[in-house]
């Protein structure tokens, strides 16, 4: 055995050398933080370090599931991340679906052009827009409106009802086209004879959508829905940070926006970190069932 | 028999017109959707070039009203655009070219079926996907590494994104045969020679779409250096955008002109329209160019990993 390792490394020590670099980082970026959340079982003190500060156990955790937040923060991500779920993956599926069904090849590429180009527009400028197009007075909300009503809307940031609403929607309004890219291309593999098949025997185009399309991008939706369970937990923090104000906080407050607040914003970095790992163990769980859960379904698997 | 094949034609005839409304309405909603995404955009188009009088008045809908260009002329002459726009373009530069030079390697030795190691190291790299420690230690790594405020803190904690890494390993996998490994090592090529010699120049395309995803990430991140820098001269373009667009905060204090303050206050809508134009621009123009890589980096990135 030892012999054998001995060999290969031999035989393979130039592989390893170009590893050197991508190691030691995923080494000090990736594995070196899993170390340090030990300080969630810890009271971090600056002196002290992610090392010699003293235990304490469960502490930190306890006090989170105990605190008022514990369930709003929980429920707000849950219901944003799943209401964003649902929207990207449906609509983005629909629109493949019907682009997929269109004969027009020049009009089909200037229609995909301009619906992935909101794609890269980033958050910090997106959230800039939705300011700007939804300013009830000089925004283009406002004007059209004021234009059908008669008179000014009231402010939609400052209700928190609407936030889940313009995170989702706007999300929406700048992914879908991008994320459809995918589904568009696994259609275009869908074999003409079964098209040629369905359409001997009667099927409108309407149905062969429904039963020749639809099933030939089944295992692709299944993957990507797995993929996204694994996300379920981290749902959007650059984005609703910056939509987050104190109005509409009751809603906005997740899970990871909590962690920066309390751990970077109040430097109370242990109890920041319980939670964090809370939120990363409960993330692990959700795509290994999610996984299991396409395997025994559909024989799709991540890995 | 005749009536048998008249009624199928007329059953054709009945289908073919519901097909015909069914493909009318597809384009339809696909019109309506490209409507969708345009009408705002359109809209900060115009509100940049228009008088910006006229925009605070809300009276901007879908055209400039008054054409002017005073906004942009305001905008340039406001100090941080220039510097955050400077150091996004460092920040996009160098950092692309760590992350695609790192990619590779990583990739490579994955990508080798005779590297007795690689499902090993799949395994660590795939693991970092599913299971992070999140943002408290990362942030003490970067503080204990002494990165906190240097360029270092925005380039490296990103160095290298385990997506792309697979997107590659797999694009060479499937694009590069295994006999040509087999015959580079029987003629007694090494894997660095091999690596040089075949590898760099036949993943070309996969470089280039790593690079655009790279890139693109480089120029529209914030949070990094929110975290992680508190000096202004180091702000990516980003960072100051969320002052002004996000806080409302143009910095009056580094405005030294009292004119110039002055015109800030008045005009603060329309000078953020313009800015969203500005920053958003260079990808906007650069997209539909290399569109076609795009769509083939998310082809490769779908074979399974």
């Amino acid at each position: 055995m030892r012999k054998r390792m001995k060999l290969a490394l031999k035989r393979d020590w130039q592989y390893w050398l170009f590893l050197v670099i991508p190691l030691a980082y995923l080494l000090i970026f990736a594995y070196y933080p899993l170390l340090g959340l030990q300080i969630a079982f810890r009271n971090f003190t600056a002196k002290g370090g992610i090392w010699n500060s003293t235990w304490v156990g469960l502490k930190h955790f306890i006090n989170f599931f105990e605190s008022y937040q514990f369930t709003r923060v929980i429920g707000n991500t849950l219901i944003l991340s799943l209401y964003s779920l649902v929207v990207n993956t449906v609509i983005p599926i629909g629109f493949a679906l019907l682009f997929n069904c269109v004969e027009r090849p020049r009009f089909k590429k200037v229609v995909q052009t301009i619906v992935t180009l909101p794609h890269f527009i980033s958050v910090v400028v997106l959230v800039g827009i939705i300011m700007q197009i939804f300013n009830s007075r000089t925004g283009l909300y406002g004007i059209i409106l004021e234009a059908i009503t008669g008179s000014y809307p009231s402010d939609i940031f400052a209700k928190a009802g609407n936030f889940r609403h313009i995170y989702v929607w706007s999300g929406a309004w700048q992914h879908f086209g991008w994320s459809a890219i995918i589904y568009i291309a696994a259609l275009s593999g869908v074999d003409l004879n079964l098209h040629e098949a369905a359409r001997i025997d009667g099927a409108s185009r309407l149905q062969r959508v429904r039963y020749v399309d639809f099933p030939h991008i089944k295992s692709t939706i299944i993957l990507l829905l797995i993929m996204d369970m694994g996300r379920i937990m981290s749902v959007g923090f650059e984005k609703v940070f910056l939509l987050q104000n104190d109005l509409n906080r009751s809603a906005s407050e997740l899970i990871s926006t909590y962690v920066y607040q309390v751990g970077l914003a109040q430097s109370n970095y242990s109890y920041a970190t319980a939670i964090g790992l809370f939120n990363s163990v409960i993330n692990l769980i959700l795509i290994l069932a999610a996984n299991k859960l396409s395997q025994r379904v559909s024989d799709t698997s991540l890995w | 028999m005749k009536r048998q094949s008249m009624n199928r034609s007329r059953e054709k005839a009945i289908r073919g017109a519901s097909d015909r409304r069914f493909h009318h309405f597809c384009v339809g909603i696909l019109i309506f959707l490209t409507i969708v995404v345009l009408l705002p955009l359109m809209n900060i188009v115009s509100a940049s070039f228009s008088n910006p009088t006229a925009v605070s008045q809300g009276r901007v809908w879908l055209l400039p009203v008054d054409f002017s260009l005073d906004s942009y002329k305001n905008v340039l002459k406001y100090e941080a655009v220039w510097l955050g726009y400077r150091n996004t373009i460092f920040y996009t530069v160098v950092g692309t070219i760590m992350n695609v030079t790192v990619t590779l390697l990583c990739a490579f030795p994955l990508s080798q079926y005779q590297f007795a190691g690689r499902k090993t190291v799949n395994k660590i790299l795939m693991f970092t996907m599913i299971f992070s420690g999140g943002m408290i230690p990362s942030y003490l790594v970067v503080k204990e590494l002494h990165m906190l405020n240097t360029v270092w803190a925005v380039l490296v904690p990103g160095l290298m994104s385990a997506y792309n890494v697979i997107i590659t390993r797999n694009y060479i996998e499937t694009n590069i045969p295994g006999e040509l490994q087999d015959a580079a090592r029987v003629d007694g090529c090494s894997p660095v020679k091999f690596f040089r010699n075949f590898i760099l120049p036949l993943s070309r395309p996969i470089i280039a779409v790593i690079a655009m995803y790279y890139a693109v990430g480089h120029w529209n991140s914030y949070f990094n250096a929110f975290l992680y820098l508190n000096d202004r001269e180091l702000y990516p373009l980003q960072l100051f955008l969320r002052d002004i667009l996000v806080n409302s905060r143009f910095d009056s204090s580094i405005v030294e002109d009292p004119e110039m303050a002055q015109i800030i206050q008045n005009q603060a809508d329309a000078l953020k329209y313009s800015i969203i134009v500005i920053a958003t621009l260079p990808l906007m123009c650069v997209y539909p160019l290399v569109q076609k890589h795009f769509v083939k980096g998310i082809m490769v990135g779908s074979v399974k990993g």
